[in-house]
């Protein structure tokens, strides 16, 4: 089937089944590789893309389930001041590791901070214990968020 | 940061037409042309993080290239998995080379053993925390060959003695400071010198280091937070297909029937390969071939290893560790110490079967053609990956290009090829690049695993409870055996019982031996922190049960045992003074301690945790002094023992991979847990300066901290953990 997809303001033409996960389209049909595969499950947050400004995990995200939603992926989360402040945080603090899950986790602490721009660290909690870091960044992943939005 | 530092260049054919590729998407996100070479320059997407071979004109050795245009390119020896590696071996470069981190790329080494090797591992390989310790004086030595060739150019073209220059920031300079050229300006004349050799050149003390020591900014952060940084999965080709992959259940087993036509009517299904021990979907995109893998509804032989049970393993260990081993050490007469000892003291400690569970599952891309195979993969272990695919190939080794690439996290399992050896055997069969991903579940069901270890100790006390005798066997799996002959002397496996043949304490009377069990069906493997993750865990518990049993402080007790060790003593003092040890705390909490001397370097470590009435462990801080001698980076240091501590902790908490029936009885994130950010505890660092030789720091903090936390829960709840991982239900307060 074939489907357009808005994706960081571009329209893009895809033709997969509907059935295919959002994660592949991005990654393997469009060489998107900035979002990252992690457990397929939506366990880890690796995936995470923005859909109309929300964070869902794109592994277990239909194509046929995006209809005309805005695709936000972490190659221009940086075009929105809540990214670019995390960005900035996040080299700041030397957040990073071996990175893999920095997409993922930038992208759910962007979607926290459009809500709730002066998070505390139950919000904190609440919205990044979705996202796994194996190489155990989270002390900074806080203190980047909290940097980033000045609390 | 961004500018015109962010170049990356390859140079290599194979770069070009990814180029090509890659521009047809419309993806790319910058390009910066470097123009006066001839060569290919590519930077896509922009980064300080290159692939591949590339010429420079001024190339004194293997890690440094200069070019005309003053391009300043690092290549790294060792493999960047997040540990910073990258970063630390630029500073040590940069530091003698006299330029700015800010000035140069880095790049990954090909694989070359005559000019990558690891000095501490005989071959280029990326392990056992030893890359700084290897690299200490061999890049400070080549940084500094390449900074006195480039002030000889100057010194020649200016007609003064070399002596009387100075280099800075990638210029050099004449006495007086008026004349002045750029590396770029010299290269082309520096490249025509002879080279000196490496040991002739004078480095500079460490009061003079401007770089070596500072906190300075890591070289692959930029690239890591914007979906840029490019590892092993995130390679792409013209014309590559992606497979899906199912690997038989159990280990030796066989594919019995495959629905192949199921498969093929997916759509962009291409193709379906079946070598017996797998089966690969092969499709245009991973959402086709997952499908397809799934159409295919693969029924398996089971073969030899069907009825293999942890409950099995552990009697077979059991049993065993009943025999002696091979000793490890054994000074004074433990036996007749024991013997004649006031209180004797008996224990069996058991730690699981671990996965490593990177963030980046296991993937592997290859090209294989009549005359080469090229390899996109991100290895710890290139010489070895290099190795394994030309036997499987019968191509000679220099046709095999292996694409080395950032790593999604290694923790050891990217020291072995097997991912890498599959997708090869796939490869064979399918018409092009094709790149291999497992799934999760294939990940953490097809790891090799950190070993089940089984063991058995004793201690006897004399009047005033010092220990007067000691002795631990240890029954597990070697690694070492199979993997570095070289650590597996005479039946003794030098990792297995590291930080348990020499413990840090004053013990007169010791015997430390190793009883080798493989266990059937299951592959084991290096893991973050390796032999010393068991050992410490046991020999730091069995410590705290010593001095529980003549009713003294676990942190004096330990001082006591350390008069003649003033590196362990002193992390000792200090993490239990910024710990304050020994001051009041609710109740149901407890503190515990531990120490060690592995990798080079001296760690304690003092937790904190709550145990609530259910048995649930709250793991509230984590106090850790490191005395890891010269250090280059302390933001990185800290990093890792943030990073490392969870690591070990997640285990300690969670991590149990166990057999039934051949099969691994865990799968995903829900059974294989990782630790998440509502359940981190604070971790603190605090770092000793001194002019010790360097340590390694990567491992060090994942195999302290088990026992501090158990340790502290002992001290909360009065119940001593000698297993892992803790089990709640045995610290319920009623139980």
């Amino acid at each position: 089937m074939a489907f357009t997809l808005k994706i960081n303001r571009t329209p893009h033409e895809v033709d997969v089944d509907g059935d295919t996960p959002l994660l592949w389209v991005l990654r393997d049909v469009l060489g998107m590789t900035g979002t990252k595969f992690g457990c397929g499950q939506a366990l880890c947050g690796a995936c995470t893309v923005h859909l109309d400004g929300r964070p869902v995990r794109s592994c277990q995200t239909p194509v046929d389930n995006v209809g005309d939603s805005a695709i936000t992926t972490i190659e221009a989360i940086g075009q929105a001041p809540q990214g670019a402040a995390l960005q900035k945080a996040w080299l700041e603090l030397e957040v990073v590791q071996c990175g893999y899950c920095q997409s993922g986790q930038i992208m759910s602490a962007a979607a926290l901070l459009k809500d709730t721009p002066k998070p505390t660290d139950h919000d904190i909690d609440a919205a990044m214990s979705g996202n796994v870091c194996r190489c155990g960044t989270y002390q900074r992943i806080r203190a980047a968020i909290k940097h980033a939005a000045g609390v | 940061m961004d500018g015109p530092i962010l170049r990356g260049r390859i140079a290599d054919e194979t770069a070009v037409s990814r180029r090509a590729f890659l521009q047809g998407t419309g993806l790319l996100l910058g390009f910066a042309l470097t123009g006066a070479s001839t060569e290919s320059v590519f930077a896509a997407p922009a980064s300080r993080v290159v692939e591949n071979e590339v010429t420079g004109t001024f190339a004194p050795n293997g890690f440094i290239r200069i070019n005309p245009t003053g391009a300043v390119t690092l290549v790294m020896p060792m493999a960047e998995m997040g540990q910073g590696v990258y970063t630390a071996l630029s500073m040590l470069l940069a530091e003698e080379l006299e330029v700015g981190l800010d000035q140069v790329q880095v790049q990954h080494a090909p694989a070359n053993d005559a000019l990558y090797a690891n000095s501490f591992l005989r071959i280029q390989t990326t392990g056992a925390s030893s890359s700084v310790r290897a690299f200490w004086t061999p890049l400070r030595q080549a940084g500094a060959v390449g900074r006195n060739m480039l002030i000889a150019a100057a010194a020649k073209r200016w007609g003064v003695d070399p002596a009387t220059c100075h280099a800075k920031n990638g210029v050099v300079f004449d006495a007086s400071g008026s004349k002045h050229l750029s590396y770029g300006e010299l290269a082309k004349a520096a490249a025509k010198l002879p080279v000196p050799p490496a040991a002739n050149v004078k480095l500079k003390e460490p009061k003079d280091f401007t770089l070596i020591g500072t906190r300075a900014k890591r070289v692959d952060s930029s690239i890591k937070i914007d979906g840029r940084a490019l590892y092993g999965i995130d390679a792409r080709l013209p014309g590559m297909k992606v497979a899906a992959v199912a690997i038989s259940p159990v280990l030796g087993g066989k594919a019995k029937t495959v629905d192949e036509k199921a498969a093929l009517a997916v759509k962009d299904v291409r193709q379906v390969v079946n070598i017996d021990e797998a089966v690969a979907v092969v499709a245009d995109h991973m959402g086709a071939a997952k499908k397809g893998l799934e159409a295919a509804a693969i029924t398996w032989d089971d073969g030899p290893n069907g009825k293999v049970s942890n409950a099995d393993i552990v009697k077979q260990l059991e049993e065993e560790s009943k025999k002696p081993g091979v000793v490890a050490r054994n000074e004074g007469d433990a036996g007749k110490a024991l013997a004649e000892a006031a209180q004797r003291l008996e224990a069996i400690y058991q730690v699981p079967f671990l996965a490593h569970a990177a963030m980046e599952p296991m993937n592997c891309t290859v090209h294989l053609q009549k005359d080469r195979c090229d390899i996109w993969v991100g290895t710890q272990a290139m010489a070895l990956t290099q190795s394994l695919v030309a036997e499987l190939t019968g191509l000679p080794k220099a046709a095999i290009k292996i694409h080395n690439h950032l790593i999604g996290g290694g923790f050891g399992r990217r020291l072995e090829a097997d991912g890498t050896v599959l997708a090869v055997k796939i490869a064979k069969h399918v018409d092009g690049p094709v790149k291999v991903i497992w799934s999760r579940e294939e990940d953490i069901q097809h790891d090799m695993y950190r070993p089940y270890y089984f063991d058995r100790l004793s201690a006897g006390l004399d009047a005033a409870g010092k220990p007067v005798a000691w002795t631990h066997r240890i029954a597990g799996s070697s690694i070492a055996a199979r993997y570095i002959p070289y650590w597996f002397k005479d039946g003794l496996d030098l990792d297995a019982v590291e930080a348990a043949a020499k413990p840090p304490y004053a013990l007169p009377n010791i015997h430390v031996d190793y009883v080798r069990v493989e266990p059937p069906g299951v592959r084991t493997a290096f893991w973050r922190g390796v032999g010393p993750t068991h050992n410490v865990f046991v020999v730091e518990s069995f410590m705290d049960e010593l001095a529980h049993a003549v009713k003294q402080d676990p942190v004096a007790y330990r001082k006591g045992l350390l008069g003649h060790n003033p590196r362990a003593l002193a992390v000792l003092s200090l993490a239990a003074e910024k710990a304050r040890w020994g001051s009041p705390l609710p109740a149901q909490h407890g503190r515990g301690i531990s120490v060690q001397f592995a990798f080079g370097s001296y760690l304690s470590q003092v937790a904190e945790v709550e145990v609530a009435a259910d048995g649930s462990v709250k793991v509230k801080r984590i106090v850790c002094a490191v005395d890891c001698g010269m250090y280059v980076n302390p933001d990185t240091i800290e990093a890792q023992v943030e990073g490392g501590t969870l690591f070990g902790l997640t285990a300690a908490l969670h991590g149990s991979i166990t057999f039934k029936d051949g099969r691994v009885e865990q799968s995903n994130f829900d059974s294989y847990l990782p630790m998440r950010i509502d359940e981190v505890p604070v971790v603190e660092t605090h770092l000793i300066k001194n002019a010790e030789a360097p340590g390694g720091i990567g491992e060090a903090p994942t195999a302290i901290v088990s026992a501090a936390v158990t340790n502290a829960i002992f001290a909360a709840t009065g119940k001593r953990l000698r297993s892992l991982p803790i089990d709640p239900n045995s610290l319920k307060s009623s139980s």
